[in-house]
């Protein structure tokens, strides 16, 4: 690793002020992808501004039909908080299999969607849960907040300190890992909720996370597997690489999206 | 004996390695320690031009930059391979020349250049990317089938083609009239994957030098220190054998990856004279990637001819094996020696005949990895006999009991004399605790869940302790192939042993006691095992190959045989008995049918106080012995693997997997079974998970475990593992055969076999992921009637 700075925020005045001092400072909210590129020097920011510890940051609350997490909460603690697990039983279950163990304890909500890999399951549920993202200075709906590969609306400075998710009437998150790094090859999660019905995928596509609109028309009119019968995914704008190419890709987009709907 | 022969001991070196005490090289601290790092091509075929160090020497803390001309220039010799083999012209093997740092030409990106030795190990890394190399960028070859064409780039001035060698084994003509004759033919091409054998601990060197004395000490990660220290003496010209201590100490997994002597360890031990301070360098997983010689990488076609009664007549195999960029220590004997002689098989086959041809490519050198040509055989003989049994419509295991050799002494048409085997009873065997009668009822109990059921075997045999020495010289082997040991006896009874054989998992400071302790009949707590020291221990030639127990406890039993009668003659001298009336047993050495006896320490303190020993007698109790085995040994076994796919996704879940060894006599079944249980989820890496892919340009696209897929605990079963021990070897005092390989050399055909069985298509590849799967359940699928 390069020589780097390391800063424990305080507040978020602190956070933002030593995000605009450093020549390339960057945050670090729980490192699981971080870490591990600059620890291969793939990555040399001149320092590292850590948020977990503002006041506010971590945990979970919520009001009615509105969960609230904070942005530094851990996989591990999304995946076993009552209020989640309660309100959105399919987030949880979808934190409860990120990474290995190690990682759920480390990595954050605010991190992994701040980061957008395309192959990161959180995305997938932030786009059909209809979620809001929270930071330091607005509201932005999920829609328009994941913006290519790991892309997002985010400006220098902006911190993502929450997301808001409304209670779906259904949901479900399917996952078919990539057997080595264990991140989606193709995941697909379905949710019936306040943005109404969505298909959004992971994994596959090749610029990020996306909604399948021909999986919700057919699942607007009617919520079952067999609703997607026929509805095949489209095989234009998915990745192909050594793990899997864009048709098989494609294919598993139907199965999961499926195997999704029967779960919810 | 409560610790002796056969008895499940709980590993000795357990305790330290589970509560991090263990004595790795990257433990090592010296008070005037630096760090090497390497400079590394990042093209897989260039010139180098140039290379400028000044950025690098201006950096604080940096102490040296080397480059290959001074390597050179210091007299340090270029990298050998230890097996010379002909081709069937005759002429000798095409071996281009390897220097430990590269001077005119890169050849696989990884190539070391030169190296930066500074005060820490992060400066070391950040001062080798500020060395800037100038290079010429070459054609690349990364794929084996791409370096014999019309046209293609030579690699290496004197391989013309990039051809290293064009050998045979066994009789061309008659194997052809065999098939020419037969019934039926079946005809299969496959590749054999290329894997990264990824021990646990990576390879990692400390380098001192002592100017005073003129010696060196090189701690590192190897298998067999004594042949380190004879080839950087002897070949690399480091220093004499006399001024060079080398020591393995705990060694955490090696799999073959840690047999050879690589660039690094050379360079650290010229870098330490060169710089007068001690040099470590420790490799990290991706640098290990790129630098740990590669297994496997085999492309072969064969077909296999049988009568009307379904019995072979004929094997023709003719495989093409990547060696990678230039010749590792033992790479040419892989795909020869190791491999061709084991197609027969458990078979009786009179006319087989198999072609190799090698060839350079621009990628990682490749030697032996865990089963080392004998899984790539093992793959040949058990996918074809699977995929013939289903030509011919028969029960795969049918096929094979009826072509099972049945008589041993065995000697095939490839060389090989196989000693002892019950082929058919360990196939019953598994058989039976594969429950294969309630095959059907459950692959139709999974079809009504949507999935696809599939078994397959395997039975193979392989060959561990190869031997002996003369032999192999005749076959172009650069050493011998015994192994040593010392029996020492102390004053107060305890006893050392000093093995040439190395350990890096397989405990042998528990099984090496456990054969003493059954001996002598003592407590094990009171046998150590020293080994991996030149300086403490006798030369050895290390540990591969499964010959740890077959070679390496052989040379120990050797030496307790003089031990015993020295013991003998010392107790028959005080007790007034006649020798042959000597037993030990229960701690005391005594005259047989008498109260008459001594203290097994007694004996030891009689042996060194010398002052009552028989007239002539010499002081002392320390006994050395050199064991050359006759011939292999040969374990055997029957894999049973029973797999669930589901078709929607290609994915492959093993139900079941059944694995019935003979491994002769078994010493700790514990240890045994952790073998198999190891080396099985290794064959399952290699056939649903694991492979070394590079891109066109040679670049590797697997060069970390985000896409490098190495097993995991979820992606295996819980093993059903079973021995036979009624078949011990003939050819060593113990009977044992060896167990380190056995279970991934079985293990991928029968992989392979279950999941072609369950999907109805026999073409396949390895590894069998999700997505192959499912293409080849496409591929099989009926076309639609227009």
């Amino acid at each position: 690793m390069y020589p780097v700075k390391y800063h424990k925020a305080t507040s978020i005045a602190d956070a933002v002020a030593a995000l605009s001092a450093g020549d390339d400072a960057t945050i670090l909210a729980g490192g699981q992808t971080l870490l591990a590129t600059m620890k291969q020097h793939l990555a040399d920011p001149s320092d590292l501004v850590d948020i977990r510890s503002i006041d506010g940051m971590a945990g979970v609350s919520a009001a009615g039909n509105v969960l609230t997490i904070g942005a530094a909460t851990t996989h591990a603690d999304v995946a076993g908080n009552a209020d989640v697990q309660k309100l959105c039983p399919a987030l949880a279950e979808l934190a409860s299999h990120i990474g290995d163990p190690a990682v759920r304890n480390m990595g954050t909500i605010g991190g992994s969607i701040a980061n957008n890999d395309p192959a990161a399951d959180y995305p997938a549920a932030m786009l059909a849960l209809n979620a809001t993202i929270v930071t330091n200075t607005r509201e932005v709906a999920a829609d328009d907040f994941f913006d290519g590969l790991f892309g997002t609306a985010l400006d220098d400075g902006e911190i993502i300190t929450a997301v808001k998710v409304t209670a779906p009437s259904k949901a479900a998150y399917a996952k078919f890992a990539q057997q080595a790094s264990l991140f989606a090859l193709v995941g697909v999660f379905v949710a019936d909720g306040a943005g109404g019905v969505r298909v959004a995928v992971t994994g596959a596509g090749e610029d990020g996370v996306f909604r399948q609109s021909g999986m919700e028309a057919a699942l607007a009119s009617g919520w079952s597997e067999a609703a997607l019968d026929g509805v095949a995914a489209s095989e234009d704008g998915l990745m192909s690489d050594l793990h899997g190419s864009a048709d098989y890709r494609a294919h598993l987009i139907g199965v999961m999206a499926k195997r999704a709907v029967a779960a919810a | 004996m409560s610790s002796g022969i056969g008895v499940p001991v709980k590993r000795k070196e357990d305790k330290r390695f589970t509560t991090g005490k263990g004595k790795y090289t990257d433990d090592i601290r010296k008070d005037n320690q630096a760090y090497a790092a390497f400079v590394r091509s990042p093209h897989a075929h260039a010139k180098v031009k140039g290379i400028d160090a000044s950025a690098a020497l201006a950096m604080d803390g940096v102490i040296e930059v080397l480059d290959g001309h001074q390597l050179t220039g210091d007299g340090i010799g270029n990298i050998i391979c230890g097996w010379a083999v002909n081709s069937k012209d005759g002429s000798p093997m095409n071996m281009g020349a390897w220097s430990a740092l590269a001077t005119e030409k890169v050849r696989y990106v990884g190539d070391a250049v030169a190296v930066v030795i500074a005060e820490t190990q992060g400066l070391a890394r950040i001062a080798a990317e500020a060395v800037e190399v100038d290079y010429e960028a070459l054609p690349v070859i990364a794929h084996v089938m791409n370096a014999m064409t019309d046209g293609a780039v030579q690699i290496h001035e004197n391989a013309p083609g990039n051809q290293i060698f064009d050998w045979e084994l066994g009789d061309e003509a008659a194997t052809d009239a065999g098939l020419a004759g037969a019934a039926h033919v079946t005809s299969i091409d496959i590749t054999n994957n290329r894997l990264s054998p990824n021990p646990m601990e990576p390879r990692s060197a400390v380098a001192t030098y002592d100017d005073a004395e003129e010696h060196y000490t090189l701690y590192t990660t190897s298998q067999n220190p004594h042949v380190a220290r004879l080839v950087l003496s002897a070949f690399y010209n480091v220093a004499a054998e006399n001024k060079l201590r080398v020591i393995a100490p705990d060694v955490g997994g090696g799999f073959g990856a840690k047999i050879y002597i690589y660039p690094e360890e050379i360079t650290c031990l010229w870098a330490s004279m060169k710089t007068n301070r001690s040099v470590k360098w420790t490799s990290d997983r991706a640098e290990a990637f790129i630098t740990d010689a590669h297994g496997r990488d085999h492309v072969t076609t064969a077909k296999m001819g049988f009568d009307e009664n379904n019995k072979i007549v004929g094997f023709k195999v003719d495989t093409v094996a990547n060696l990678g960029a230039y010749m590792s220590l033992f790479s040419s004997s892989v795909p020869t020696y190791l491999y061709a002689p084991l197609l027969s098989g458990q078979y009786d086959i009179q006319n087989i005949h198999c072609n190799v041809r090698t060839y350079y490519t621009n990628t990682v050198p490749v030697d032996a990895y865990r089963g080392a040509g004998r899984p790539e055989a093992t793959y040949v003989v058990e996918r074809m006999m699977e995929t013939a049994a289903r030509e011919l419509g028969m029960d795969p295991a049918e096929l094979r009991r009826i072509n099972f050799v049945q008589s041993f002494p065995h000697q095939t048409p490839i060389l090989m004399a196989y000693d002892a085997g019950d082929f058919p009873k360990i196939l019953g065997m598994a058989q039976s605790a594969a429950d294969v009668a309630g095959f059907a009822a459950r692959k139709a109990e999974a079809a009504s869940r949507g999935k696809l059921r599939g078994m397959g075997y395997s039975t193979f045999i392989e060959a561990c302790g190869l031997a002996p020495s003369k032999a192999a010289g005749s076959l172009g082997a650069g050493v011998g192939l015994w192994e040593s040991a010392e029996v020492r006896v102390n004053p107060v009874g305890s006893i050392e042993i000093l093995t040439g054989s190395h350990s890096h998992g397989q405990g042998h400071e528990t099984t090496f006691a456990q054969i003493v302790a059954d001996r002598f009949d003592i407590p094990i707590e009171s046998v150590n095992i020293v080994h991996g020291d030149t300086d403490k221990v006798q030369f050895g030639m290390g540990t591969y190959g499964s010959r740890s127990a077959p070679v390496g406890m052989s040379a120990v039993v050797k030496a307790m045989d003089k031990v015993e009668a020295k013991v003998k003659k010392i107790a028959a001298h005080t007790l007034e008995a006649s020798e042959d009336d000597i037993v030990i047993e229960g701690g005391e050495v005594k005259v047989a049918g008498t109260d008459k006896a001594m203290a097994w320490h007694e004996v030891g303190l009689a042996a060194y106080i010398a002052h009552n020993l028989p007239d002539g007698m010499e002081p002392g109790l320390k006994e050395t012995a050199f064991f050359d085995p006759v011939n292999f040994s040969f374990p055997s076994g029957a894999f049973i693997c029973e797999v669930e796919v589901d078709p929607d996704t290609g994915e492959t879940e093993i139900i079941k997997f059944t694995a019935a060894d003979d491994f002769g006599t078994i010493i700790n079944p514990l240890i045994v079974d952790g073998q198999v249980h190891g080396g099985v989820t290794q064959g399952i890496g290699q056939a649903m998970l694991e492979q070394v892919i590079y891109d066109d340009d040679g670049q590797l696209l697997t060069g970390s475990y985000m896409d490098y897929t190495m097993p995991r605990a979820a992606d295996v079963p819980s093993y059903d593992v079973s021995h036979m021990e009624d078949q011990p070897s003939p050819n060593n005092p113990l009977g044992v055969k060896g167990c380190g390989e056995a279970g991934a050399i079985g293990s991928p055909p029968a992989v392979i076999n279950a999941i072609t069985d369950a999907i109805g298509n026999n073409d396949l590849a390895m590894p069998a992921t999700p997505q192959a799967v499912w293409r080849a359940i496409q591929a099989a699928k009926p076309v639609a009637a227009e």
